[in-house]
């Protein structure tokens, strides 16, 4: 897990994207983005919908390849630009790789129904990384106590409420002990009792020091947990900082517009 | 002759009818799967002849493609096939026509689950042929298991078909019987045989439906 508290700034950088971008046919969705996060730093992302948020985190995470721009986990280069504003991809072995170093949390969960908790939970640490099952087992168990989810072992998830299944999903993410924990908007499809119980759970980790990277709406989340905001509009980065300055205090017109919408 | 005698002779033609449905089903539900992977491969060429393969194999009659497997060795090459021919050219038949049949019904199952299943098991490490093999074949069995139990009722029926070939199945059986004796009573058994037939399939799937039944998405 975590190493002891690395402070602020200084600790060792997980992921760094570097000129990131994307389009879609015509449409740019990402124009030169760039940013490194370091170990036990909380980034939270936010901004309009279709802004590119997620565009950026599924690149980040491979579900998306870069048109240019660099990508590395650590000591491994994902993408590099190859000078002439293309992105080159590494060989599947070094994907793979990179891979084990990051963990996705989706707005949908997108837990596999037709196995139980604990399937979901073990299966890719036991097939994938060759984890002993009784090894595998355990930690799930811990886990599923951290997620306030102990004796749903042998649920399946249609069993289980949208937040419960939010949170075995982050429980199958952690299973592979990954550096970096991605999250996709992870409340969007739940209501707001559900909502909290997920928080919680991401709130732990943060305290724990666990390095995460947050898409959310959730603004008054961002600012609690987040180390680092970045607010993101029509596929550019408009401004980013400290939590509480980006969102108590925004610089640019269109984030204090855009944010003047969660006046709570 | 006897009613005893009837079902006698006409139950020794059941081990054909059954074989012809067994080694149908043994060859053609790993086979469509193969045709329905092509028939989404990416590389374009595949794609095409699987695509053709399934027109041709489902836009032409069962018993035409029988009697091609049947005579065209000869017809088309001159070739003496021996005495054993009719049962390979009747079972080579069915399987590559319900493949065609059962790459469909694999395709749409396939095709209905949903992408993050996928991202999931991209993101988690797990490998193309271990996401196909673990998460969405599981999913897709659940999926096709009614549309797969009409095609499977379907072929019980179509084993009559081998009585083009001259096999002494159950249904070629009961014709040549009723020819001789001139009654319609071996064809009331056949009707009877087939229908507890799939009575026991339908029975089957049921159970295979409840068994699949501890989820839904």
């Amino acid at each position: 897990m975590a190493e002891e508290t690395a402070h602020e700034g200084t600790g060792k950088v997980l992921v760094s994207l570097e000129h990131a971008k994307k389009s879609f046919g015509d449409a740019p969705v990402l124009k030169d983005i760039s940013l490194s996060v370091r170990e036990g730093e909380v980034w939270g992302i936010i901004g309009p919908s279709g802004g590119g948020k997620s565009t950026l985190l599924r690149c980040c995470t491979l579900l998306e390849t870069l048109d240019s721009g660099t990508l590395r986990y650590e000591d491994i280069t994902v993408a590099e630009d190859n000078g002439a504003g293309h992105s080159v991809y590494a060989d599947k072995a070094t994907l793979a790789k990179a891979r084990q170093r990051f963990g996705l949390v989706f707005q949908n969960f997108n837990l596999f129904p037709h196995y139980t908790v604990l399937q979901n939970i073990i299966d890719a640490p036991v097939s994938v990384q060759k984890v002993p099952k009784d090894e595998a087992i355990a930690r799930a168990h811990e886990l599923l106590e951290k997620m306030d989810l102990a004796g749903k072992e042998d649920y399946v998830p249609c069993d289980l409420s949208g937040g419960q299944q939010q949170r075995v999903a982050i429980a199958r993410a952690l299973a592979m002990r990954p550096d970096v924990l991605f999250f996709d908007e992870p409340t969007s499809a739940l209501d707001p009792e559900l909502t909290k119980g997920v928080l919680n759970v991401i709130r732990q980790l943060a305290e724990e020091k666990m390095t995460m990277v947050i898409v959310t709406h959730e603004m008054t989340f961002a600012r609690d947990v987040a180390d680092h905001i970045v607010f993101m509009d029509a596929g550019v980065v408009v401004e980013e900082g400290p939590a509480e300055q980006v969102i108590d205090h925004p610089q640019h017109e269109r984030t204090r517009a855009f944010l003047a919408n969660y006046g709570d | 002759m006897d009613f005893g005698t009837m079902l006698g002779l006409m139950g020794q033609g059941l081990m054909l009818t059954g074989q012809i449905f067994v080694v149908t089903l043994v060859g053609a539900l790993p086979l469509g799967v193969l045709v329905a992977l092509a028939r989404m491969s990416r590389f374009k060429p595949l794609a095409v002849i699987a695509t053709l393969y399934i027109s041709i194999l489902r836009g032409t009659p069962l018993m035409l493609q029988l009697m091609a497997l049947m005579f065209g060795p000869y017809y088309l090459f001159g070739a003496q096939m021996g005495a054993d021919w009719k049962f390979w050219a009747c079972d080579i038949g069915f399987i590559l026509n319900y493949a065609a049949y059962f790459a469909e019904i694999y395709r749409s199952g396939i095709q209905s689950i949903p992408r993050g299943q996928y991202e999931a098991a991209q993101v988690l490490g797990y490998t193309r042929a271990q996401t196909f093999m673990k998460i969405v074949l599981p999913q897709v069995v659940k999926r096709i298991l009614p549309a797969m139990g009409n095609e499977i009722i379907t072929l019980v029926k179509d084993t009559s078909l081998a009585f083009v070939l001259g096999i002494m199945e159950m249904f070629t059986r009961a014709q040549a019987i009723a020819a001789s004796q001139v009654s319609l009573v071996p064809y009331a058994i056949a009707a009877a045989i087939y229908w507890v037939c799939c009575l026991i399939i339908e029975f089957i799937l049921n159970r295979v439906e409840k068994k699949l039944d501890y989820y839904h998405d």
